[in-house]
């Protein structure tokens, strides 16, 4: 837990490998991160550091830009519901209530068995389907009541594990790219010919 | 009549550039940003993130001006677009007025108007630029933003956030001027902030520099924060002599208290940054514990007593011992960090009295000899195309130096080739960082420099070598003799001598480097000398050897002290004098490179102190030597016209030449070759190696409230696969031992330590590595237990 497994270190190596500068790899290695601990933690942030050489004061200013990196722990199930125009038009505030008392907890909130945590959305681009919220970035539409209750239920009983991984996972099959498909860590100031997996078939 | 006169030829400098400001004809540079020209030709732009100092981010919008574009007129960021050939600028239209009035009144949209309790209300760029470039009023009723205040991002540093327009100042310092990246943006959009890293303070060495550009009043200083108000400060500029960089600083006072200091920015020194030590360290001078009246020895104690009966004891004191044994019996130590003047004067006085026993330096410097090679200023050396180190860590020592030299790589005008027995603060930025075992440096520089990549590099340009004393437990003669090692290789290779008192090379450079403070105090210890005069020294603390020191001192009967404070030196003194301080006095310094600047006095002296030239004058005076000044400006003269090394630093110059007045090479010496026997790797235990951290036990630190609490404190650091093989966890307590005594020191893993070596910091709270250095030895070893 926390600082980087030394499985994810030796992944963080090649993701690293492919940019030319290792700091590049800053975003990648904080999804890494996150799909280790649920949430990315300052351990790990002060690691990925020392691995793309930044500061963590860096590492953070990075991160902390971007709304879908946590730093602190959040449920199993992070549930966005929508609340913008046409979701709200729609009947969000009452799903989002309802949502509250079914979970017993406020938005921002997280249940005590650390399964769900509840979080309110700007608009998710599914206006036509509202009101719409996502689990772990995972769409509903047009959700009522009953059909939220059915969802929680269907989370709980692990009914959806095949569609819906644990927050933070960002592929269950990482894709490795073989050494002689990858176009290598050269800068792209100094690339001067194809990759050799394209035969030539694309100009430079 | 035909004229044989050929036309002169017309050379166009394809750098230049003709452009239009204001309808007023400007000549600029290629590469030039349009606020850079408008700066010279008198435009005033209005601007909050553009620094000259650091590169252009278009971050705050305020310097938007109007540019003739093809079609029509267009407004660009003045910090971000480059001067072109015929470029028409306008910085007053109408257009220009409103953009202007728009972002600061954006601006004033979440910043509090509560400039009445803010340090930065009156000096204030966003308050001046309000009044000169706002509208006068705001439109927004809407609630502000309001944060917890203030938070501190460091120890020294408080950071109001409600305050901050976001203009990357702070942030783009600590990563691109001072390398410490330790503070960012987080966030976004209106929640966007300046913050460290969760746990992680902005400890950088530089930090206060962020406080003195911050455009508003987000960031303050903790020594500063509520203490004057800007209208009431008086400045006066001087140069700062904590380190003997000398930067350019303005001294502020209130009610006759020193308050602040701020980094001028002196294009050959120090670009307008400062080091926190120097810049904080004015703490010290305003301390409860400085001496205020002359004291003398009665009995036990010291009793407090007039200038006149003190002198005159002082004098009595060195009247027999000059009759007892000769001038051999007196000896002068100190001098490195007062003025010129205060240097000339005891210089002129040991003269008088025919002493030869005057060392500057406590045996923890090099000889006055490398002053005398070819010489190079620091610019020569941020332009060199090879820096080679054979220092100290400039970063600890000499902060601001570290800041050039560290820009002259990153800006990839120069290389590093370091030569270092423990990686330094510049080691990262080295092109090649070689380690060398303490006794063996002069074969390895030698063998280094005679590599093809090394002697290709250097045959590329200009070569400056910065040389100083990296460890206190060895010879000098090693740094020396590494130094001729380089010069035999590169004999063009100029020299940066990087001693660190203020005025080290001022002292050196009067005659205040006679003879090796070793050995006159091993004379002294052998009971050879009768009175010791310390001038602003204290051998206890300061010198390498402690044991040689406190036996020297409790051989002499009679010591002489001209200090700002009591030292574990002066305790045992027979007359105590008090000694104005930095802020106290008039004068000139000289920094490391030679270049004389002027000293100013800002405040009263404490009590009854007085500059150390006048102490000498007045010594000289009753013991019957008329040293032909009476006031400052006179042993200025005096310094000018009988010290052909002074010679250029006449008062006119240096008023004309704000920056200082570089001064020659010193002739007085020759360096003579010496070969210091190699010194192979112990068998058995490690080489000690001891260095120093820029916050340490000396007065300057210890007596300024804020900084004292930096100091780290006595540590042994070792490798971390020597502290396994020792068998020792980190942090645990071990013992230390040399020949003569044993020290329990906590050990800490440090991998910039090489293996086979211990490192320790000189001047510590807890246990004195002194304790283990015998100056006598060529090298030192130590033995290394666990407890």
């Amino acid at each position: 837990m926390a600082r980087l497994s030394e499985e994810n270190v030796r992944l963080a190596k090649e993701i690293i490998s492919r940019y030319p500068r290792a700091r590049s790899a800053t975003i990648p290695l904080l999804h890494l991160a996150q799909q280790q601990d649920g949430h990315v933690t300052n351990e790990a942030m002060a690691h990925i550091g020392e691995l793309v050489g930044a500061t963590s004061a860096e590492v953070y200013g990075t991160a902390s830009f971007y709304e879908m990196f946590k730093f602190e722990p959040v449920g199993k199930y992070l549930i966005n519901i929508c609340g913008t125009m046409s979701c709200a038009l729609m009947g969000a505030e009452e799903l989002m209530h309802h949502a509250e008392h079914r979970l017993g907890v406020k938005l921002g909130g997280t249940t005590d068995d650390g399964m769900f945590t509840l979080e309110r959305a700007e608009c998710q681009a599914a206006c036509t389907e509202a009101p719409c919220l996502q689990v772990n970035y995972r769409y509903r539409f047009r959700v009522t009541d009953a059909d939220f209750d059915s969802l929680v239920d269907d989370l709980k009983a692990g009914r959806l594990n095949d569609e819906i991984p644990a927050h933070g996972t960002v592929a269950r099959v990482r894709q490795h790219i073989p050494v002689d498909r990858g176009v290598g860590a050269v800068p792209p100031e100094d690339v001067t010919e194809a990759p050799t997996w394209m035969d030539g078939k694309a100009a430079l | 009549m035909t004229t044989t006169e050929p036309t002169p030829e017309v050379v166009v400098d394809p750098n230049a550039i003709n452009l239009t400001i204001n309808g007023r004809p400007v000549a600029a540079r290629k590469g030039e940003l349009i606020i850079a020209a408008a700066d010279r030709s008198g435009d005033y732009i209005p601007r909050f993130c553009y620094h000259p100092r650091m590169s252009s981010v278009g971050m705050c919008r305020q310097c938007l001006v109007e540019v003739e574009g093809p079609r029509g007129p267009m407004m660009v960021v003045s910090c971000m677009t480059p001067v072109a050939e015929g470029q028409v600028v306008r910085t007053e239209t109408d257009q220009v007025k409103r953009a202007q009035e728009g972002i600061i009144e954006l601006l004033l949209a979440n910043h509090p108007l509560d400039c009445p309790v803010c340090d930065k209300g009156g000096e204030c760029p966003l308050q001046d630029q309000a009044f000169s470039h706002g509208p006068g009023e705001s439109r927004f009723i809407e609630e502000k933003r309001h944060y917890e205040k203030p938070i501190a991002i460091s120890d020294l540093v408080l950071l109001d956030r409600e305050r901050c327009i976001l203009c990357d100042r702070c942030t783009r310092f600590a990563d691109e001027v001072a390398g410490d990246a330790l503070i960012h943006f987080t966030s976004r959009g209106n929640n966007t902030q300046v913050q460290t890293f969760p746990d992680e303070p902005f400890s950088s060495y530089f930090s206060g520099n962020t406080v003195q550009i911050c455009p508003v009043g987000a960031l303050t200083a903790q020594p500063y924060r509520f203490k004057a108000r800007p209208w009431d400060l008086e400045k006066t500029e001087s140069t700062c002599t904590t380190c003997s960089v000398g930067c350019r600083i303005t001294l502020e006072s209130s009610r006759d208290e020193l308050l602040r200091y701020q980094g001028v920015d002196s294009d050959p020194v120090n670009h307008g940054w400062l080091c926190d030590k120097g810049r904080f360290n004015f703490e010290s001078v305003k301390s409860d514990a400085r001496l205020s009246n002359p004291l003398v020895r009665d009995g036990a104690s010291l009793v407090e007593t007039s200038w006149s009966s003190a002198l005159s004891t002082a004098a009595s004191i060195i009247t027999s011992a000059l009759r007892s044994g000769g001038a051999t019996r007196v000896a002068i130590l100190g001098g490195a960090r007062g003025t010129n003047e205060d240097a000339h004067a005891w210089a002129k006085l040991a003269d008088a009295l025919a002493i030869d026993s005057v060392d500057a330096q406590l045996g923890d410097g090099l000889p006055a000899a490398v002053l005398a090679y070819s010489q190079a200023t620091i610019d020569d050396a941020s332009r060199a195309s090879t820096i080679i180190l054979l220092s100290p860590d400039l970063k600890e020592e000499l902060p601001i130096l570290y800041l050039r030299l560290r820009d002259a790589s990153e800006k990839k005008r120069s290389r590093i080739l370091e030569f270092a027995p423990k990686g330094s603060g510049l080691t990262r930025y080295a092109w090649k960082s070689v380690p060398y075992m303490p006794g063996n440096q002069a074969t390895v520089v030698a063998s280094t420099l005679s590599e093809s990549a090394v002697s290709a590099q250097m045959a590329k340009g200009s070569v400056v070598v910065v040389v100083g004393r990296s460890n206190l437990a060895e010879s000098d003669e090693y740094t020396m003799a590494a130094l001729d090692a380089v010069m035999a290789a590169h004999p063009s290779a100029t020299v940066l001598p990087v001693l660190r008192r203020g005025n080290v090379r001022g002292a050196l450079s009067a005659g205040l480097g006679r003879r090796d403070a070793v050995d006159i105090l091993t004379d002294a210890a052998n009971g050879e000398i009768d009175c010791l005069v310390l001038v602003g020294s204290d051998p206890v603390a300061d010198f390498p050897d402690t044991d040689l020191a406190r036996r020297a001192l409790a051989a002499v009967p009679n010591i002489i002290a001209v200090d700002t404070f009591a030292t574990a030196s002066s305790t045992k003194a027979t007359v105590l004098l008090p000694a104005a301080a930095f802020g106290e006095k008039d004068g000139t310094t000289t920094n490391l490179e030679g270049r004389v600047t002027r000293l100013a006095r800002k405040v009263t002296v404490n009590g009854t102190s007085r500059p150390d030239w006048m102490v000498a004058l007045e010594l000289a005076d009753i013991l019957g030597h008329d040293l032909g000044a009476t006031s400052v400006a006179e042993v200025h003269a005096d310094l000018v016209s009988s010290n052909p090394v002074f010679g250029p630093a006449t008062r006119a110059a240096l008023s004309a030449h704000p920056d200082g007045v570089v001064l020659a090479p010193l002739a007085t010496v020759t360096p003579t070759p010496v070969a210091p026997p190699v010194a192979e790797k112990p068998g058995f235990g490690h080489r000690l190696v001891v260095g120093r951290k820029l916050y340490d036990n000396g007065r300057n630190v210890s007596e300024s409230p804020s900084l004292a609490p930096l100091a780290p404190g006595s540590a042994l650091h070792m490798h971390p696969l020597d502290l396994e093989r020792l068998g020792a966890a980190d942090g645990a307590s071990v013992k230390v031992s040399g020949d003569r005594t044993s020290i329990v020191m906590n050990v800490v893993a440090d991998d910039s330590v090489q293996r086979g070596t211990v490192w320790a910091a000189w001047a510590q709270s807890g246990a004195n590595i002194g304790e283990l250095i015998d100056a006598t030895k060529w090298v030192n070893d130590v033995k290394v237990e666990t407890l």
